[in-house]
This record gives structure tokens, C-alpha cells and sequence, in this order.
């Protein structure tokens, strides 16, 4: 059996993932994305694809990850998590339409692809509302839009972008939340932990916590689990991040995250989460 | 514990590396705050760490 892990950097989770490899006496085989050369037009079979029976999925670019995960599926090799899961994770639209197709609770969301289409999306919706980018993360662009003239200046600079793909203006309801959303750990068929991310000063009204928003314990009800793994499961099973609100009319499910960052919180709380999710790892290359 | 030292390419100044480095790992310089790559470990070498590009995240 071989296990692999695909990487950009030695982040300090891939140093857990590597340890808690060690722990269990596997070594991880390396796949840094910056150093491959694919070649297409042979038998597909790059360093290590075809060989590594399961292969853990933490570019921290979106565009390499994806592009190395179907590689890799290609020659054989289970993808942790797949490309077709962290193609719709990392991108907001499809992740809504999905989730709504599966009936999970969602914010109300609309997408246009010019400006004026976007100022008719946003009547729909009101003010305030929130615009993100389809494709971003960090709360990068994330932006709080309070009526028509922050819209238009919203719209002007996204026009101005390089990037074609920040000019497809999702718009989102803005959910009157208590300060914090939640965020839940889903590793295979388990809801391992969930914490609330708190805005704080630093971050505003985001509760990201790499944007400044504070993590502390949040207790993984049924109703929580129940709603994390039926939106997990739109995606296949594998490791995600299950982003909620709590709204005035029950939980909201906004995001789920492909390539979930754990340092900050669950870790610091004493979760495992690295070694459940080389457990993960080591029972899907198993089976 | 810090077993060696390398040069930050911003600043000139020392950075610490651990006994169990690995190049990919990414530091930050005590003097001047840069974020720094590890290129090698041995000898221990470090460059300016890529800026976050647009399709980054989690």
C-alpha cells in the first residue's frame, strides 16, 4: 500500500499530515506541485501516479490541484478529495446550485455575468447582500455591499480585474447571523468537530480566521451532523470543511471546503483531525 | 532546537532553521517579517516565498 500527499508548501498542516503519518509508520510519498512535468501524450503515468494507491489533495492552488488530481484519478490513483468534488467545492456557483438541488438549506444567492444583470440580481435580493468571487478563498473580495452606490463602485472595480472570472457576480442574501458562523470537519462518514469562528474587531463583520475571526468549541448536535454529512455527501464522500450559518429560520449551509485548513482551530482544541484523516487516507487505499 | 543558520534574502539577516527542515517549508524572518521559503536544507538556503495568487485557499 502507498499513500501519497500533494502539496505546494510544507504548510503547518502537511507537517501534522506527514507526522501523523510517520506516527502510524507509513511515509508519505511527496507530490509538490511545482515541480511537476506532467506528460499527457504518453501513458499518463507521471512520478508516482498509477503507484500511489491513495493520493491527499492539499495544493493550496485551486488550478494545479484540480489539474493534478485528474491525473492522478486517471492512473488509478483515489484522490482525497476527488476532482470532481473540489471542482464544485471551489467554485461558490456550483457549490449553491447543488446544494439547493439537494434540497440543503441555503442562503438565497443569484449569479449574473454583466453589470446591469448584476444590478437586477441585487434588487432582487435587497440590501444588504454580500458579493464574492466564484473562485477565492480567504475571504479574499468578500465584500458586505450596503446599498446602490457601493454596489456600482463593487462592480466598476471587479470590470477592471484581469481575471474573467471576477466578473461573474455572485450575489448572496446577507444572513443576519449572531457574530459567528460554524464550521464542521467532516472526515469520511463522521462529523469529527465543529467550532464557531467569531468575527472580531479585526475581521469585521467576517468570521474567517485567517482574516482575524477567533475559533472556539461549537458541540456537534444530531441536527448539525445530520445537515454536514447530507451536504457532504452532494460531493462524494472525502474531507471537507461544511460551512453554516445560523439564521433566523435554522441553519444554512453556505460553503463546503475541499482542501479544509485545521491549525487554527480544531487542532489547537486538541482535535487529531491529521491522524483521522491519515486513518481516512489509509482505509481508502485499502478498499 | 536550531541546529542552523541562513541568510533572509530580504534583509541579510540570521534565520534559524530547525534540526528537521525540509525545503517547502515556509518561515518568517524575526528582523525584517518576510516570508521565506526553505530551497535547501543543506546547505541551508532560503528564498522569498511566492505571493498568494488569486486561485489560492482551502
Amino acid at each position: 500500500m502507498k499513500i501519497g500527499i500533494c502539496y505546494t508548501f510544507v504548510s503547518a498542516e502537511n507537517k501534522m499530515l506527514l507526522d501523523s503519518a510517520k506516527e502510524r509508520g507509513v511515509e508519505l510519498e511527496r507530490v509538490i506541485d511545482g515541480e511537476a512535468v506532467l506528460e499527457l501524450s504518453g501513458n499518463g503515468h507521471g512520478p508516482g501516479a498509477g503507484e500511489i494507491d491513495a493520493l491527499v489533495q492539499r495544493s493550496v492552488s485551486y488550478s494545479r490541484g484540480l489539474y493534478l488530481s485528474y491525473y492522478y484519478e486517471l492512473a488509478g490513483t483515489k484522490v482525497v478529495n476527488s476532482y470532481n468534488a473540489a471542482r464544485i467545492c471551489g467554485d461558490k456557483m456550483l457549490c449553491s446550485l447543488e446544494l439547493a438541488k439537494a434540497g440543503i438549506p441555503t442562503p438565497k444567492t443569484y449569479v449574473s455575468f454583466v453589470p446591469e444583470s448584476a444590478r437586477s440580481a441585487a434588487s432582487k435580493l435587497g440590501f444588504p447582500l454580500v458579493m464574492k468571487p466564484v473562485v477565492g478563498s480567504w475571504a479574499r473580495l468578500v465584500h458586505r455591499i450596503n446599498d446602490a452606490d457601493a454596489l456600482d463602485a463593487e462592480l466598476e472595480s471587479r470590470e477592471e480585474m484581469g481575471n474573467h472570472l471576477q466578473k461573474i457576480y455572485y450575489l448572496q442574501e446577507h444572513v443576519n447571523k449572531p457574530g459567528r458562523d460554524i464550521r464542521a470537519l467532516v472526515v469520511g462518514e463522521e462529523v469529527i468537530a465543529a467550532v464557531y469562528r467569531n468575527s472580531t474587531q479585526k475581521s469585521g463583520w467576517i468570521t474567517n480566521t485567517s482574516r482575524g475571526g477567533l475559533a472556539s468549541k461549537c458541540e456537534v448536535t444530531p441536527e448539525l451532523s445530520e445537515l454536514c454529512l447530507k451536504a457532504a455527501g452532494i460531493v462524494g464522500e472525502g474531507i471537507y470543511g461544511v460551512d453554516l450559518m445560523e439564521s433566523e429560520h435554522g441553519l444554512l449551509v453556505h460553503e463546503i471546503n475541499h482542501a479544509v485548513e485545521f491549525r487554527n482551530s480544531f487542532q489547537a482544541m486538541g482535535v487529531d483531525v491529521a491522524g483521522k484523516m491519515i486513518d481516512y487516507l489509509i482505509k481508502t487505499a485499502k478498499n | 532546537m536550531e541546529m542552523a543558520e541562513a541568510e533572509c534574502p530580504e534583509c541579510a539577516g540570521k534565520v534559524g532553521l530547525e534540526e528537521n527542515t525540509e525545503i517547502g517549508w515556509i518561515l518568517s524572518c524575526k528582523d525584517c517579517g518576510a516570508r521565506l521559503e526553505v530551497n535547501s536544507a543543506n546547505p541551508p538556503k532560503l528564498t522569498v516565498a511566492p505571493v498568494v495568487e488569486e486561485d489560492w485557499g482551502e
